[in-house]
């Protein structure tokens, strides 16, 4: 039965985010903004807090490793409202704080959600309790990740991993990295695994934290990796090259993290919408529902049209977690989300500071920080050209080679 | 010296007719072209043979005022307590779980509307639009199908355990997959007898609902929208004075759906500072309908119903006076608007889709351009998204919860994203696109409606 409202089972959970977004995230929002690079020590207490709810079993396995897709659970034919549902939800409700804040979450990153995705039963295990940040970019390789030229070549039981890798989120913070390396540039795509390294590997060496336009509460490392030496068993996955699969297995992380980021990028643009609906109404203006839109003023019928790019944002990305929620494929709904929610995060921040004035351009507000900090959410996880491309080779059914 | 003046003026002021704005003012060179016009445009010049005679659709005849009363119409016997509560269909129950699946019967539904739409509705389609008529056959096949009782409980007749907004809305959806025009024409009739199941009393169901669900269904709409800039619905210009025992009812109506043939009316009225819904028979005097055609929607015979001193008895008011079953009523054909975007939109997806795969250009399929390819992949994100929000609101006004917000967010998104994919569609197709060759350009006028339409089909 068709029903796109927040589920029952999840408000709880919801809710508790939202405290936490409101009453922890909020009130530092600001500071860590203006302090780049200085550690925010109050996320300590809050991933412990994250830790116990995911222990009592009231997160509903939400968080940055709830988008694995487990097959053990029972399946009884029905509708299942699971993790990823969770996930994109209570990752929403944290953006809605504070989007640098939820990246810098200890043991939150997106390695979290690689990991989840694509390790072995006997990795999840190893790597439980671990933070992993995420090294895919390269200095001169953006979107184009399948030709990274970061290097991994076996050495007896050791992986050499050589490289550099750049935009490692919480790169320097993580007790780990997940990498990207290809065991034979050759063999192209397929050859290309992920490796989890640890922080304290000497090989592996922080050169720098990048200065940003928004989302300035969360690191952004450049690492290095010089005859870096991983144990063989921290290659992700399988360490067979398999030509016909392709990329197919890297890949797969982005379905289920996409989703994720387009619920940062709605969460960030309802925060905005919050506040503007507020201090429109302090001013007189509020929108009526029931009115066409062309005969109430513009800054009402404005807010009207972000209002309803971002419901479509948001239950697109709904409907991608729901899916993967279901085992139904969504790489074309991941995409969809997040090309829709990255596009109108930034759309719904800026046009929020124009409503607002130099009140919203002002530091006296946050609207302008969520501006900034938008951004970035229609350019990780795949720009939005990038899902532009995904969406529609997979509706004309073309191959990379036909639509490049 | 001023009285020239001004009598000049008065006489050379061109506006207020053929889209001139009335500030604008004709200079002699200006006056001659117009003389010229009138010239070019007598008959004479034809008698001479100077000019072969454009042919005239019939249509036209209509397009250029003539009016004429409504519907004779049939003689709707009084049934039931006046006064007495109706039936009204109960709301449907949710499990709470997030679900984009529709239930079984909601897809048996769709899987046979669909079949319709592509089978019998999409080959009708452009001569119904020409025509600006639907074909009498197309329309006995709807309601076969059970299109007038698809909103009308069991109990009266029908076939709705429940709130039918969402298989409404399915069906709506699924039948503009066809085309637009056709399924407003298709679907007017129910969206009465939805309306009366709704909020119709006893005796205003038992009267009128054996009708809609025996074999002769009436042909019938709902008239809320009127012929003005910044038109709201909630406060209609039409108006409804008490009178002795009744009512009479002033004003015009525009978007009706075959006024001439329709036997009953859900006229949208003020009475006393709120809008209420009436129920005006076509045989009452003082009405009538004058053909509208439009940009688009044509197949659904749009009219304007003119009503002057219609009077109408105390039990033609429907729902309640305190403009709570009205707002209702504007929501849920707002609803069915956005649906009815859903499937047309879909029809362009599905079209270009196929089109950008097969058109070459530069030696090879255009879609494999960027330029094309993105605009192909935002048609189907922004379809989705319109998709979503549209059910969320539908789902929500067959639970009965306010549905309020989550329709005017739809009716935002389908009307401006709906218009672009109209657009886009065209463009895709370059000038193929702007010929009727192919059905894109009935879509673009189509899709145009969505934003504009008040009223003339529910839910």
């Amino acid at each position: 039965m068709i029903n796109l409202e927040t589920p029952r089972k999840h408000r709880t959970l919801i809710d508790q985010a939202h405290q936490v977004a409101m009453n922890m995230l909020r009130p530092i929002s600001r500071t860590y903004d203006r302090d780049e690079h200085s550690y925010p020590k109050e996320l300590d207490m809050l991933a412990a807090m994250i830790d116990g709810l995911a222990e009592s079993g009231s997160a509903e396995g939400a968080g940055a490793s709830g988008v694995r897709r487990d097959d053990r659970d029972d399946d009884s034919g029905g509708v299942r409202n699971g993790a990823n549902l969770a996930s994109v939800m209570s990752v929403a409700e944290m953006c809605w704080g504070d989007t640098g804040l939820l990246l810098s979450m200890p043991r939150q990153g997106l390695g979290n959600s690689a990991i989840a995705s694509v390790a072995t039963p006997e990795q999840q295990e190893r790597y439980a309790g671990t933070w992993a940040a995420m090294a895919i970019t390269e200095p001169s390789t953006g979107s184009d990740s399948a030709s990274i030229s970061t290097t991994a070549r076996l050495d007896g039981d050791e992986y050499v991993i050589n490289g550099e890798k750049i935009y490692v989120t919480s790169g320097e913070r993580a007790d780990s990295v997940v990498v990207w390396a290809t065991l034979d540039k050759s063999l192209g795509r397929a050859a290309i695994k992920s490796f989890v390294v640890r922080k304290d590997n000497p090989g592996m060496k922080v050169e720098r934290l990048e200065h940003k336009l928004g989302i300035r509460a969360s690191d952004t490392a450049a690492i290095t990796f010089t005859d870096c030496r991983v144990p063989a068993e921290d290659l992700l996955g399988s360490p067979e090259i398999d030509v016909k699969q392709g990329f197919a297995g890297a890949m797969a992380t982005f379905d289920n993290t996409r989703p994720l980021v387009a619920a940062m990028a709605v969460g960030c643009a309802r925060a905005s919408l919050d506040l503007t609906r507020d201090l429109l109404a302090q001013a007189g203006v509020t929108v009526d529902y029931d009115r066409p839109a062309q005969v109430q003023s513009a800054a009402a019928a404005t807010l009207l049209r972000l209002e309803a790019d971002w419901e479509g944002a948001q239950l697109l990305t709904m409907q991608a977690a729901w899916m993967a929620d279901n085992r139904k494929p969504n790489s074309l709904e991941a995409s969809m989300a997040k090309a829709k929610a990255g596009r109108v995060g930034s759309a719904i921040t800026l046009a929020c500071v124009e409503l607002a004035g130099s009140l919203g351009y002002s530091e006296v507000e946050l609207l302008e920080k969520w501006s900034r900090d938008s951004k970035i959410l229609d350019i990780f996880e795949g720009t939005q050209q990038i899902q532009l491309l995904i969406v529609a080779r997979r509706l004309l059914g073309l191959t990379s080679a036909e639509l490049r | 010296m001023y009285l020239t003046a001004d009598f000049l003026k008065r006489g050379f002021r061109p506006g207020g007719r053929h889209g001139l704005s009335s500030t604008e003012s004709r200079d002699p060179i200006g006056l001659a072209v117009a003389g010229l016009n009138r010239l070019a445009r007598s008959e004479v010049i034809d008698r001479l043979g100077l000019r072969r005679q454009a042919e005239q659709a019939v249509f036209t005849v209509t397009r250029n005022g003539f009016r004429t009363a409504t519907a004779a119409g049939r003689q709707f016997a009084r049934l039931g307590k006046r006064g007495a509560p109706g039936t009204h269909p109960a709301a449907t129950r949710t499990s709470g779980l997030f679900d984009l699946t529709p239930t079984e019967d909601e897809q048996m539904l769709v899987d046979v509307v669909g079949e319709f739409a592509a089978e019998v509705v999409r080959p009708a389609a452009a001569e119904a639009d020409a025509a600006c008529a639907a074909p009498e056959a197309l329309l006995r096949a709807s309601l076969e199908i059970g299109l007038p009782i698809l909103g009308v409980p069991e109990a009266l007749g029908g076939i709705s355990e429940d709130r039918s907004a969402m298989a409404g809305t399915l069906v709506a959806e699924a039948l503009a997959r066809g085309d637009m025009g056709l399924a407003v024409a298709a679907l007017a009739p129910g969206s009465v007898a939805t309306a009366l199941g709704l909020w119709g009393t006893d005796a205003q169901q038992q009267t009128y609902l054996p009708a809609f669900t025996g074999d002769d269904v009436p042909a019938a709409a709902l008239a809320l929208t009127e012929p003005t800039v910044l038109f709201d619905p909630l406060s209609p210009a039409t108006t409804a004075r008490r009178d002795g025992d009744g009512y009479v009812l002033d004003g015009l109506k525009s978007a009706v759906v075959r006024g001439a043939e329709a036997e009953l009316f859900v006229v949208g009225a003020q009475l006393d500072g709120r809008p209420v819904l009436f129920l005006v028979e076509s045989s009452t005097e003082g009405l009538s309908v004058e053909a509208d055609p439009s940009m688009g929607v044509r197949a659904a015979s749009l009219t304007r119903l003119g009503l002057t001193g219609v009077r109408v008895p105390a039990d033609a008011v429907l729902g309640d006076t305190d403009g709570t079953a009205y707002a209702e009523c504007v929501r849920l054909s707002r609803l069915a608007w956005c649906a009815l975007a859903l499937g047309t939109g879909q029809a362009v997806l599905d079209y270009v889709t196929a089109y950008v795969n097969e058109r070459e250009a530069f030696g090879e399929p255009i879609s494999h351009r960027q330029a094309v390819a993105f605009m192909v992949a935002d048609i189907a994100i922004e379809l989705q998204a319109m998709r979503l929000v549209t059910y969320k609101a539908a789902s929500r006004a067959a639970r009965g919860e306010d549905f309020a917000r989550e329709v005017a967010l739809a009716r935002s998104l389908c009307a401006e994203k709906g218009m672009r994919i109209g657009l886009d569609g065209v463009q895709l197709l370059g000038g193929h696109g702007f010929v009727k060759e192919h059905p894109v350009e009935r879509w673009y006028r189509d899709l145009r409606a969505v934003g504009i339409m008040e009223g003339t089909v529910l839910v």
